[in-house]
């Protein structure tokens, strides 16, 4: 069963849409217990970074996540849930993530990036390391922040102006994608579906 | 290299979509969930729903059809018309809509740009502008387009901005139904002046408007109706001429 994480937090109707039309078994939940018995966790995310982590907490999730990837279980961080993966972030502040990914997530430089939020439609370009494969075609963003480059831990990036922004990342059975891939048409389902077929793999 | 957006708009009226020509004689044409999925077959970035008459008549949003579409489909998705208040704002996003467009009541209540920003994130708030040129100024229209507020529109869309819409959609009432190109003297001004996402509406006539928009602005969407609608030209031609032009679009 797909358990995507429901903590109030944003808009989770298209991301239970797109995973039910792959595993059927897919229902949204809060209760720990049954995230822990699931066979993919999906942390979908909309919103603020601080508001985001403090639902976790407030439900205790935060803990039961953390002890999920102990657990192996595969999990999917979507956009702000991708970024709730990480260490940290400075956004509007600095608060801490879920620390499953090293490093910090940051706002766009300036320098590199005049228009702000990065959104619409990016073409991913896979590193050498992806177990993602055969999968070309453009993704759907919508984000401010981003997360860092460290190479070992991204499977795909696209380039926004002058920023190279990390699009998939991932280690071991924990996997974050910064676009939404439940909106991003056919190339986004490939991706949905390639996601179970490594998670399978690996358990 | 991010792709430039291609959005067909459907106006809602009593449950179809609808077109009409500078915001007047609108004619119903097809059921919204038929064409959107049309338009999301045929290679559309996004796509804008208003309901037209919300305003109007004094009432909220289509929320049945909003979670419809949202099965629908499988590209983003803005929705506009009647949305007054956060709860609305909430309806709309629960129901499937990516985003959600503000445009008479953002202007009545600019509290709510901020209270939505705020709660939902800038990304989901687009700020809808409809701008009229009068005695050489342009100036904010609200009602669909009836309401002259005398507010000068860059005024209104650096307010706006500051109290976190995250897009704008910038509609040229002059152009509108013209089919004679985008507004371009009207969007050069606004983008040297914003750095959020701007979607240019208003006076496509043909795919070239498309080019010229892409090539004279760095303006990143294009949005039309009636061309779309009445087939007069496809999104995979547009998207042709672009790339034949080296502007990036999404192939799929």
């Amino acid at each position: 069963m797909t358990i995507i994480i429901d903590y109030g937090v944003g808009n989770i109707f298209n991301v239970l849409n797109a995973f039910s039309k792959i595993d059927p078994d897919t229902k949204l939940s809060a209760d720990p217990k049954e995230i822990l018995a699931a066979s993919h966790i999906i942390l979908p995310g909309v919103g603020a970074f601080e508001d985001a982590m403090k639902a976790l907490e407030a439900l205790g999730l935060d803990e039961t996540i953390k002890t999920a990837a102990n657990m192996n279980i595969p999990i999917l961080g979507i956009c702000l849930g991708m970024q709730l993966l990480y260490e940290k972030s400075l956004e509007n502040g600095e608060w801490q993530g879920l620390g499953l990914l090293p490093g910090t997530i940051d706002i766009f430089n300036r320098d590199a990036v005049t228009t702000i939020p990065h959104m619409g439609w990016n073409d991913l370009i896979f590193t050498d390391q992806s177990p993602f494969v055969n999968i070309s075609g453009f993704a759907y963003f919508v984000h401010s922040y981003l997360a860092p480059p460290d190479a070992q831990y991204v499977y795909a990036y696209v380039t926004y102006e002058k920023s190279k922004v990390p699009a998939i990342v991932g280690t071991g059975n924990v996997y974050g994608m910064q676009f939404h891939p439940e909106k991003s048409s056919a190339t986004g389902a490939k991706l949905i579906q390639q996601f179970y077929e490594l998670t399978q793999e690996a358990l | 290299m991010l792709a430039k957006r291609i959005i067909p708009c459907l106006d809602i009226k009593a449950g179809k979509v609808v077109k009409g020509q500078q915001f007047e004689n609108v004619v119903s044409i097809a059921d919204p969930l038929e064409i959107a999925k049309y338009y999301s077959d045929t290679g559309a970035d996004e796509l804008i729903f208003y309901d037209i008459m919300a305003s109007t008549e004094d009432r909220g949003p289509f929320l049945n059809l909003v979670s419809q579409i949202a099965k629908t489909i499988n590209i983003p998705f803005t929705v506009g018309g009647g949305v007054k208040s956060i709860d609305d704002f909430d309806a709309l996003l629960k129901s499937g809509a990516d985003k959600v467009s503000i445009n008479t009541q953002a202007f009545i209540n600019p509290s709510l740009i901020k209270a939505a920003s705020l709660k939902y994130g800038a990304q989901c708030v687009v700020l809808s502008v409809d701008i009229k040129k009068v005695e050489d100024e342009y100036i904010v229209f609200t009602h669909g387009g009836r309401t002259n507020t005398g507010r000068k529109a860059l005024d209104w869309i650096l307010e706006g901005i500051e109290l976190g819409a995250g897009e704008l959609c910038i509609n040229s009432i002059d152009a509108d139904g013209s089919k004679k190109g985008f507004d371009l003297p009207l969007l050069k001004q606004i983008e040297s002046e914003v750095t959020v996402p701007i979607i240019a509406s208003g006076g496509a006539g043909d795919k070239m408007d498309f080019v010229k928009l892409f090539k004279e602005t760095t303006i990143s969407a294009g949005l039309a109706a009636s061309i779309f609608h009445s087939k007069k030209v496809s999104i995979p031609e547009v998207k042709f001429e672009l790339k034949r032009e080296n502007i990036p679009v999404r192939s799929y």
